[in-house]
């Protein structure tokens, strides 16, 4: 039976992962030629570990569910990626890449891991410029940096609104180069459906090839998954259509424990619902709030009257706005961590000063950047800084220059133009901290089964910083994995190719088929989305930015009633044998059914408020944080990892004891 | 408002496909195009009916997954986006619309609106990429300084999403705007410099072995190109290629 030993290495925190990397076990380069790795997933993570174990000399088969490895969701990320290079001068260094993570997660990730990250950093971005990403550069030529949220220096560096699409591509030519040198099999349109498990060991998947409907069976020496995280349980997200919780939850369920199911990042500056037709939500960047201010009416009559549309927001005065983050935040102001931003947003929209129909926005402002920036404009080129059209044209311009990409994608959906009025903006889901669970090794519970990036839960805490994603990914797969996995395939020198004729792979691939065979078959009368709707719905309402006790065992018992209802009515046209994406969603759909229950049973027995995790039973009563998310260290200071035992209500918790040794535990305040 | 849809209708590679008529009510102007899609597909559905096929991912125009020829257009009549960022308010009550594939030689149709661009993927991998190594150890990122404006057209370059918009829009099926963005981007970089002159003509063959047309220079590409990618990266890549050939 699996054990929930984090293999975290002796000795002091900055020196743990040298000391590791010194004495852990390799694989020889004739040796690697004889083992084969299966990555699944080929974003930022999955991308660069299958580059780079081919590379190394391992035999790579990758997987992608999309077209192409290039369209992985990471391709979305737009503000940046953090490293410790303090090329800004501002006091930045390893030590407070890793503090800032550290809080910023509200004390709920694993110390050395996080060091490891921070340390990992700088090697990131020296190895993308070496792969030609066009990084933001100043008129020196050398790279630029911004700012992102809980962080009191610049350490995020950018390509305009685009970070993650460069750093994907960078990644995907990496991989590119290694598929024409044949180190790497490209499997491009396939779904991993199951993991298969011989003797205790990951020894493959089956896959089902997305264009002919083929099952197929794949075997390797170790199984690596980077497949994402599981917004899209929440139905609406800033996750892709396809991005899905199926490769995780597979891995759960044949003996990988799942940790932290309930942290999850509700992202403050996304662009508002606008009716039920609505697909999917659109983020625009933390990066924003470098320039932007965010700020709703003071008077509750200017909100009515801006709803009534008879009152523009140009048009309140400046003292009777409540830039309420400025206000109750002095010191990080519009710079807080989401997760401060995304409540404080709720607490003003529930309180009835949310600014448009639905009650459910408030203002992203750039007026005050636009002049600001125009003024200083004005002075270098030595014109009239009194001259407001002036100062306005040059200031937008730099505004553009900034964010130009994320302005035209607001003004296509919202058809509003926000150079000239406020854009309007509301929290919604955008990654999830929670995931498989890893120990230093990234290893999952079971031996040779990897969970890698987004997919794993090991470095954010209760809630991740902006700009860290694309760092942890890259970490994962360029510099943490391709190291680790050679400790444990060190075993396996003399193993020989595995054969996918064995009695473990004959059980998955007749599961797979079965539930295959159950869907188009399946007498029902309603489609997929139905049930992903209602289920998003729950979930928003009731295990979303605000959770309490009676509501998570409701939604529990909910979910599983859509669950029941789901295999009796679900209806999926087309065949088994064809291009069917009504079948794939259906697969999808059904683990999301059963990972959303655990979810809510996670989020009900963690009574204290960490992170993204609010529980409305845990604020502060008193003083100077009153109202603030109030944290259990005497009882909640572990991760929480639950092992599948059937229904998902069923499942059984085991602690890791989370240990800060180099890090005091404090109240998270950024006031 | 209410709508009329011609569809393009394919079961596999093999079928012969046909145009198929549907009409679709009460679509709000606030939708996205895909979402008026899903829509239909929900009535389809429940109607017993096979749902239309058509790729789709971020949906926020960044992926490339999406495609679509709508109207005779590659991403429809806006400028700027793709068919995911498209919204109906670019279309009036009563209108007519088509929805064809992506039509080329070197996409073929795998089902409805579904077409198959691994050989974009293919010029990818025979050149579009800088031979480093992970390991930690390359040089400081601010070693080399980079002039911003180089830096700058690199970015531009770099922000294809390799849709196929281009070879969609073009009369000769032609990919040279694709693959002119990849080889700018290295041409304008130092790191890119030691590799330029296999990259371009490894490439620049890949995709003539594809069934890529000849570039016609018309410029409909850049005009139907939804991240607005430069024609003047063509005339880099012709530049390129031909330095390259002299030294090669």
């Amino acid at each position: 039976m699996a054990t929930l030993d984090s293999k975290i290495p002796k000795g002091p925190l900055k020196d743990k992962w040298t000391n590791h990397k010194n004495k852990i076990n390799l694989v020889n380069p004739a040796n690697k030629r004889l083992i084969d790795v299966i990555v699944v997933g080929t974003g930022l993570a999955g991308g660069s570990a299958a580059a780079t174990l081919a590379e190394l000399g391992y035999n790579v088969k990758a997987f992608c569910f999309q077209d192409s490895p290039r369209r992985a969701h990471s391709i979305a990320a737009q503000g940046g990626i953090n490293a410790a290079k303090n090329y800004q001068g501002d006091g930045d260094s390893t030590y407070r890449l890793f503090y800032d993570t550290v809080k910023g997660g509200d004390y709920r990730s694993r110390e050395a891991n996080v060091y490891r990250l921070a340390e990992v950093s700088t090697n990131i971005i020296d190895q993308c410029v070496a792969q030609g990403v066009p990084f933001a550069r100043d008129y020196g030529g050398l790279l630029d940096n911004r700012s992102f949220g809980g962080v009191l220096v610049s350490r995020t560096f950018y390509a305009k609104g685009q970070t993650g699409q460069q750093l994907l591509l960078g990644a995907y030519s990496a991989m590119n180069r290694q598929i024409g040198r044949g180190k790497i099999k490209m499997y491009n349109r396939h779904e991993m459906m199951d993991v298969v498990i011989i003797d205790g060991k990951a020894r493959g998947i089956i896959t089902r090839n997305l264009v002919t409907g083929e099952i197929e069976r794949h075997s390797a020496h170790a199984v690596v998954v980077g497949s994402g995280g599981y917004g899209n349980v929440f139905f609406l997200s800033t996750n892709a259509m396809g991005s899905n919780t199926s490769a995780a939850w597979k891995m759960h369920k044949r003996g990988a424990y799942f940790a932290n199911p309930c942290y999850t990042q509700i992202h403050p500056t996304c662009i508002p619902v606008s009716g039920d037709h609505q697909s999917k939500l659109t983020l625009m960047s933390e990066s924003l709030r470098n320039d932007g201010r965010i700020w709703v009416p003071k008077k509750i009559e200017d909100v009515e009257a801006i709803r009534a549309g008879q009152l523009k927001p140009t048009e309140i005065a400046e003292e009777d706005r409540d830039y309420y983050l400025e206000r109750r935040y002095p010191a990080f102001g519009n710079l807080v961590p989401r997760d401060v931003a995304s409540r404080a947003a709720k607490e003003r929209c529930d309180a009835g000063f949310g600014v448009n129909t639905t009650g459910e926005a408030v203002y992203l402002d750039f007026a005050s950047a636009i002049q600001r920036y125009g003024k200083e404009q004005a002075t270098i080129k030595g014109l009239n800084t009194n001259d407001a059209a002036l100062v306005k044209k040059l200031g937008q311009e730099v505004v553009k220059n900034k964010y130009g990409n994320l302005f035209q994608m607001y003004e296509k959906i919202v058809d509003q133009n926000p150079y000239e009025t406020p854009m309007m903006i509301y929290p919604a889901v955008h990654y999830t901290m929670g995931g498989v669970w890893v120990d230093y090794n990234l290893m999952t519970s079971v031996p040779g089964l990897y969970a890698i990036g987004e997919a794993n839960f090991s470095d954010h805490g209760a809630n991740r910083l902006g700009a860290s994603a694309l760092m942890q990914g890259l970490a994962d797969g360029y510099f943490v994995l391709p190291y680790t996995i050679g400790d444990y395939l060190a075993n396996d020198i003399r193993t020989g190719p595995i054969s996918t004729q064995t009695a473990e792979f004959e059980e998955a691939e007749k599961s797979v088929k079965e539930r295959i065979e159950f869907f188009v078959n399946n007498n029902g009368n309603k489609s997929v989305d139905y049930f992903h709707k209602r289920l998003g719905k729950i979930m928003w309402n009731q295990v979303g930015m605000s959770r309490n006790e009676q509501g998570l065992k409701s939604a529990m018992a909910e979910i599983k009633k859509i669950r029941e209802e789901f295999w009796k009515e679900v209806k999926v046209p087309g065949g088994a044998n064809e291009f069917n994406e009504e079948l794939a969603k259906a697969g999808r759909v059904a683990d999301f059914l059963e990972l959303g229950e655990l979810f809510a049973k996670d989020a009900l027995h963690r009574t204290e408020s960490c992170g993204g995790h609010f529980r409305e039973e845990s604020v502060e009563l008193d003083g100077p944080q009153k109202g603030e998310a109030k944290r259990d260290d005497d009882n909640f200071t572990y991760v929480a990892a639950w092992e599948y035992k059937g229904e998902p209500s069923d499942a059984v918790l085991h602690k890791e004891d989370l240990e800060f040794n180099d890090i005091e535990l404090k109240q998270r305040s950024y006031k | 408002m209410n709508l009329k849809l011609k569809i393009w209708r394919q079961k596999n590679a093999n079928d012969k496909g046909k145009m198929v008529d549907y009409n679709i009510n009460d679509v709000s102007p606030d939708m996205s195009f895909l979402e008026m899609l899903d829509v239909l597909n929900e009535q389809l559905i429940t109607g017993g009916d096979e749902p239309v096929a058509f790729d789709h991912d971020c949906r926020e125009g960044i992926c490339g997954m999406c495609s679509l020829y709508i109207n005779g257009e590659a991403h429809g009549p806006d400028r700027g986006v793709t068919t995911c960022q498209l919204h109906m308010r670019k279309f009036k009550d009563g209108d007519t619309i088509y929805i064809e594939p992506f039509r080329a030689k070197a996409f073929p149709v795998i089902k409805d609106l579904v077409v198959d661009r691994s050989s974009f993927d293919r010029i990818q991998l025979a050149g579009g990429f800088i031979s480093v190594n992970t390991s930690g150890n390359t040089q400081d990122a601010n070693a080399i300084p980079i002039n911003k404006d180089s830096a700058d057209k690199a970015f531009d370059a770099a922000t294809c999403i390799g849709c196929g918009a281009c070879v969609a829009s073009c009369k000769n099926s032609s990919a040279m705007l694709f693959v002119s963005a990849k080889v700018s981007q290295y041409a304008l970089l130092p790191q890119g410099e030691v590799e330029a002159v296999d990259r371009v003509l490894n490439m620049v063959k890949q995709m003539d072995e594809e069934g890529f047309g000849n570039c016609t220079n018309t410029g409909a590409c850049e005009v139907e190109c939804p991240k607005g990618i430069s024609l003047e990266n063509i005339a880099r890549m012709n530049s390129e290629f031909l330095k390259a050939s002299l030294k090669g």
